[in-house]
């Protein structure tokens, strides 16, 4: 039996095994120093990329998008993250695109757009064609074709929050007419 | 009779590659248990810890079966909804594991295959005489033959 606690909450604390968005915010030596939301910035090293080496180093600049999980995450030590699974794969990984936009949510609507039985993203996905990634950090970045089909995407997603199923219907089939 | 092979022998590197980690594991704590002379140590029963019911989790993976982080629709990245597909499968069903690779040349025919090979390399070897004596099956597989060795006939009187 398993039970938890389901708060709502924006402050994301790290979770080792947690897939987040963090944004680069500083190159020193071999590890580059990530920000993803916490009380501090979780150190990546430059070797946790897939197909890295100490000679073939990762096209990573400061200001990139990085997708990667938590190999050390708890109150006493810095975090850590790589953008590398178990078996040495990328598995999705690694920097994210360019283009696109990046905006906060509270931790509790990610966990409610990754439940298997989503209705939200199931019509999102009607809309256009568009790219979504979600950081258990309560990041979300969106690729659309055009700027404006993007920002609609992160103001539908954003005002999920609040919305009730049924006035969340009657936009999308505004959106879909137009 | 088997040899057996020395304690030595089994600890040197390449004879540990083989084992999995649990024999591994074992070893290293039977060495660990062999107490020397030398060391000291406490001649108490030993304690077995009190089984803890309670295990606290920060993750929220184990609590929800939440969907992979990365999304695309319709088409927009393919390799991302490649990924997708991948990734949820994983969770739903446990991957088969990969069937044995389906032989090229059956178990049957390879035994064939070598009991014919004595023959056709053994025909490579024979002297010019012998080559004749080489028969073929209907298959025209060479059926090897016991080679009767001259010896020296007695003449009878």
């Amino acid at each position: 039996g398993v039970y938890w606690v389901d708060s709502q909450q924006k402050r994301y604390v790290p979770v080792k095994g947690d897939h987040v968005i963090g944004i680069v915010t500083a190159k020193s030596g071999d590890i580059f120093k990530v920000d993803v939301g916490g009380s501090e910035p979780a150190s990546l090293s430059y070797l946790a990329f897939e197909g890295a080496t100490k000679r073939n180093r990762p096209n990573v600049q400061v200001g990139d998008l990085i997708y990667g999980q938590f190999v050390v995450a708890n109150k006493d030590m810095e975090p850590e993250m790589v953008c590398i699974d178990s078996c040495g794969r990328a598995s999705g990984m690694g920097v994210i695109g360019q283009d696109g936009l990046l905006f906060k949510v509270t931790l509790g609507l990610i966990r409610k757009l990754l439940a298997p039985d989503c209705e939200i993203l199931q019509e999102v996905g009607k809309l256009y064609p568009l790219e979504i990634v979600f950081g258990m950090n309560g990041r979300i970045w969106v690729k659309a074709k055009t700027i404006q089909q993007t920002l609609i995407l992160a103001n539908i997603l954003e005002a999920c929050e609040h919305m009730t199923a049924d006035q969340r219907k009657q936009i999308f089939s505004r959106l879909a007419e137009s | 009779r088997k040899t057996k092979l020395s304690k030595n022998l089994l600890r040197m590197k390449f004879m540990q590659r083989g084992l999995d980690l649990e024999t591994k594991k074992q070893l290293e704590e039977e060495e660990k248990k062999i107490i020397s002379e030398e060391h000291w140590y406490l001649d108490l029963p030993e304690l077995k810890e009190k089984e803890c019911f309670i295990i606290e989790e920060q993750s929220f993976l184990l609590c929800e079966d939440l969907l992979y982080g990365r999304m695309s629709f319709r088409g927009f990245n393919p390799e991302v909804e490649k990924l997708m597909l991948q990734m949820n499968a994983k969770n739903k069903v446990e991957e088969v594991e990969d069937e044995a690779v389906e032989l090229d040349v059956s178990d049957e025919e390879m035994a064939r295959r070598y009991e014919t090979l004595v023959g056709t390399i053994g025909k490579k070897f024979a002297k010019k005489r012998d080559r004749a004596s080489y028969e073929e099956d209907e298959n025209g597989h060479i059926k090897p033959t016991v080679k009767v060795k001259k010896m020296f006939l007695k003449p009878q009187d």
